[in-house]
């Protein structure tokens, strides 16, 4: 299992297109992918379930990767947000 | 999941209808509104009022009803003030007057250096108990949040879950167009209530009722079919499990064991349900749900089946006995 930390740089923050983005990086891999802000944790699989946690510019969520390929699963991810979703 | 800080803001801030309505509003320490609230508990403080400060339950929200305020009045009609500052040096999250009643302005005085706030309700002390308590439970009760559907099927408040793409939101999506409700979509706020009670509702009010459906998109459920297919909160009763159909896998194919599964220390009774191209899911969640509020009225299909089939095996062998014997003679 992988934990790291992520920051949301894109001016917008995590709306429906990056929600979009995550979820079909994520569905890729095998490894279960999920990510948290403050406590409240869902599946990165799911769309609706990243928009809910409203997560603004500057948030600070926290990757988890579990699974075979959590490796790649983690630096697919963090390459994304870092791309600010090809956004700016 | 960590507790959200509550604070005596956000209780003047809930949005509460009906029954549940507190009627709050603040007469004044404003400045205190910030402080949280880190029991679900109340006291009565006429003890602390007389002087009496052993025990004395500060962390609590302070009710003062009318006996409280008449003390009070004799208080202030004799010039006293000294237990009152004695109280509000305590670090008291909040005092509320019930029955609209006002505190002299020497209380005030005090709460307002003490930086306490005073709300007050026109609601009687009795009933205004009875629903800060319940309002404050389900603030205070534990909460998970999980990936799945959540709908009402006949009465029955299902969770589906499964993997994510084996077909939740498109089981739910009929189910609604077959008349049941929604009450939340892929991402499921759990409350435990009263330690048994698991209520389900959506994470967020403002993107409630929506779901994602493959190739679709986001759709509102709402405009789509109406507010009768929605709900917005609901008693988790069931839960289906959806899996993609495993060969291997041995399935439930009588019914008269009982499956649970453990959401926040509560037994709740769970299907595995396979699901396969040309399986109706939509039905047989019905049916489920049929099944389950037939087993709350007491008759449980399988096991009187099987009651059934030992009765008649049971006759059967009584008769060959009988006749058997009736050759004999």
């Amino acid at each position: 299992m992988i934990e790291r930390e992520i920051t949301i740089c894109n001016r917008a923050g995590i709306h429906a297109r990056p929600a979009a983005l995550i979820v079909q990086t994520a569905a890729r891999f095998k490894s279960k992918i999920m990510l948290e802000r403050a406590g409240s944790r869902i599946n990165a699989k799911s769309i609706m379930g990243i928009i809910t946690l409203g997560a603004g510019f500057g948030t600070v969520l926290k990757l988890i990767t579990d699974g075979d390929d959590e490796n790649e699963a983690a630096s697919a991810l963090a390459t994304l947000f870092d791309k600010k979703f090809e956004e700016e | 999941m960590e507790q959200q800080h509550f604070t005596i803001l956000d209780l003047l801030d809930l949005d509460l209808k009906e029954h549940d309505a507190l009627d709050l509003r603040c007469l004044g320490g404003r400045k205190g509104l910030v402080r949280e609230l880190s029991v679900p508990d109340l006291n009565r403080p006429g003890l602390a009022l007389s002087g009496f400060f052993e025990s004395f339950a500060n962390e609590r929200i302070q009710i003062f009803g009318r006996g409280e305020s008449a003390y009070l009045s004799t208080l202030a009609a004799a010039g006293r003030t000294d237990t009152v500052e004695a109280m509000f040096r305590f670090p008291i999250p909040c005092c509320i007057f019930t029955q609209s009643l006002t505190p002299d302005a020497a209380f005030m005085a005090i709460a307002e250096t003490a930086d306490c706030p005073v709300l007050q309700t026109s609601l009687s002390s009795s009933e205004f108990t009875a629903r800060i308590i319940r309002v404050l439970s389900d603030i205070f009760a534990p909460r998970a949040t999980i990936h799945g559907v959540l709908v009402e099927v006949f009465g029955i408040g299902i969770l589906l879950t499964g993997d994510s793409g084996v077909g939740k939101s498109e089981t739910a999506l009929e189910l609604i167009e077959r008349g049941h409700r929604l009450v939340a979509d892929d991402v499921v706020e759990i409350h435990c209530i009263a330690g048994n009670i698991l209520m389900g509702q959506g994470a967020n009010k403002m993107i409630g009722h929506h779901m994602e459906i493959r190739g679709l998109g986001i759709i509102n459920v709402t405009h789509l079919f109406g507010v009768g297919a929605i709900r917005d909160k609901k008693q988790i009763q069931l839960v289906c499990g959806l899996e993609e159909w495993d060969a291997a896998k041995v399935y439930d194919r009588i019914g008269t064991d009982e499956n649970t599964t453990d959401i926040l220390g509560v037994r709740v009774p769970q299907l595995d349900i396979p699901v396969k191209p040309g399986r109706n899911i939509p039905i047989i969640i019905e049916t489920a749900a049929m099944n389950e509020r037939l087993k709350k009225m007491g008759y449980h299909s399988a096991q009187e089946f099987n009651q059934n089939i030992l009765r008649w095996l049971e006759s059967e062998s009584a008769r060959a006995v009988y006749f058997s014997r009736d050759e004999t003679i």
